[in-house]
């Protein structure tokens, strides 16, 4: 080969890439920055603001809320991640921690719906917990902080300290990519000793995929039986000290109810995803630090 | 094709065939090494610039250790003796790993000092081994002056290439059907393999 074949050849990927439409989207798109791990951007789009990391933002979105009503929640999993948090706990939950923050929205409403109780949230990329700041509202105080750092990292350091949570909020996955090492046996083991009695553990994550199989024999060799919701996507709910009955999810539910329609949440209709049905392929692969290939297995 | 020339080949194969499987080698401890240290210091940025810092840093002293050393009666079993060395001073990386690291990650909780001194420890030794192996090849293919680049051109391709080779195959699949240490141990044994095949076949030719 010549030297100009060689070079013909080292130009071809290039010459694609700037060929590949630049596919228009109808959304206007309101911010874009390019943080250490990803493009943040904010659209906006028949009345929502939406938070994304991929152009185009059709699926994969992390946060949105109503721009006429800020607090109403514009996403389901936010709806069936608070039943979660709120339903399942045996009282009020005085200590949560939400690893993933993306646009705040479930840390912002929890800060109203529990203003006694002290919210930690582990957020890798400070140019989310930015972006949150500025178009999503996402306000910190004293009762509410932001940790930047990985949420292994973190939930590693808070067991050596002693603390305890009455809620955990796993969040830290989107469409695109899921950090390998928050999807472990040792991983969940690691969250659940952190938790206090009667503490909850809430995994916001996918309903299809292959790996809906492996991540739920993950989850249950470490917490045993939990409540799965599904919609478009996919919240786990356990609580290794014994999942409540549902008189007793009810009963908690009543509690929050005209507060929750303030976020837009119907609590029946949340109430009503709640099950211990078991349909996935209990022989699948569980998986641990050293077989983790769940980006592999998310197709 | 007389004797000398038909040795001459071979050796030259051999040399390649060492040179693309170091390159495999080491990409693939590399990415598996990304792994290794997620769960005490996680996956931030940090870790992978500490991770990626200390393969660079290994292999350029390796470079110019392995340049020097093939001043010194080069022969095909010293290099079979590089390759083995890298195989063998990773096999720590599996004992090491696990309680280790969360002793140094307490230890050091910044996640770059931290993830720095974890990648040292664990990968330094073997890619140093590694990066000799490059420049050692070079002096044993290389018969003329002429030919000097073209040869060196050919090696880095074929290094550079297994390096290509063990990236995709690792990340693309090895680890959706092996566990990370059994993909480690399988790399160390193919390695000590190769090293033991490139050693004895001079010594049968002498």
């Amino acid at each position: 080969m010549k030297l100009r074949q060689y070079l013909r050849l080292a130009l071809l990927p290039l010459a694609l890439l700037l060929a590949a439409p630049l596919a228009g989207a109808q959304q206007k798109l309101v911010h874009e920055e390019r943080s250490q791990y990803r493009e943040v951007l904010v659209y906006e789009d028949a009345g929502e603001r939406c938070m994304c990391f991929t152009r185009e933002c059709r699926i994969g979105r992390q946060s949105c809320i109503n721009l006429a009503d800020p607090q109403r929640f514009a996403l389901n999993y936010t709806r069936m991640a608070l039943g979660g948090l709120l339903f399942a706990t045996p009282q009020a939950p005085r200590r949560v921690l939400i690893l993933g923050l993306g646009g705040g929205t479930i840390p912002t409403a929890l800060r109203k719906l529990l203003p006694e109780a002290q919210i930690d949230v582990a957020e890798i990329d400070p140019a989310v917990t930015r972006v949150a700041r500025d178009y999503f509202g996402f306000r910190q105080d004293a009762k509410l902080q932001v940790f930047e750092m990985d949420g292994r990292v973190y939930v590693k350091r808070a067991g050596r300290e002693g603390k305890k949570y009455d809620a955990v909020l796993l969040d830290a996955f989107d469409q695109e990519y899921i950090p390998e090492h928050l999807l472990t046996q040792e991983f969940l083991g690691e969250v659940k000793s952190l938790l206090a009695p009667g503490g909850v553990v809430v995994g916001n994550t996918f309903s299809s995929s292959k790996l809906y199989d492996h991540e739920s024999t993950t989850y249950a060799s470490v917490f045993g039986t939990f409540f799965n919701l599904k919609a478009a996507n996919r919240v786990i709910v356990a609580r290794p000290d014994g999942l409540p009955t549902e008189a007793q999810l009810r009963e908690r539910a009543r509690q929050y109810e005209s507060a929750l329609r303030g976020f837009g949440v119907d609590t029946d209709a949340v109430l009503a995803l709640f099950t211990t049905r078991a349909d996935w392929d209990a022989k699948a692969r569980v998986l641990t630090d050293q077989y983790s290939p769940a980006n592999l297995l998310n197709h | 094709m007389d004797g000398d020339a038909a040795a001459t080949v071979r050796r030259g194969a051999l040399c390649f065939a060492v040179a693309f499987w170091s390159g495999f080698f080491v990409m693939g401890v590399e990415l598996l090494g990304g792994r290794l240290l997620a769960p005490d210091f996680g996956s931030s940025i940090y870790v992978w610039g500490a991770l990626i810092t200390v393969f660079m840093l290994a292999l350029s002293l390796g470079y110019l250790a392995g340049g020097r050393w093939s001043q010194h009666r080069p022969s095909l079993p010293r290099l079979a003796l590089l390759l083995a060395a890298a195989a063998l001073t990773a096999l720590p990386v599996l004992a090491l790993s696990g309680r280790v690291l969360e002793d140094l990650s307490i230890a050091i909780p910044d996640p770059r000092f931290g993830s720095l001194t974890a990648a040292t420890l664990l990968f330094f030794v073997p890619t140093f081994f590694s990066g000799m192996v490059s420049p050692y090849c070079v002096r044993l293919l290389v018969d003329a002056r002429e030919s000097s680049g073209r040869r060196a051109g050919q090696l880095y391709f074929v290094s550079t290439f297994g390096s290509a080779a063990g990236t995709i195959l690792t990340s693309f699949y090895l680890v959706l059907w092996f566990e990370v240490n059994m993909i480690l141990l399988g790399r160390i044994g193919i390695s000590v393999a190769l090293a033991a095949f490139a050693g004895l076949a001079r010594r049968v030719e002498a």
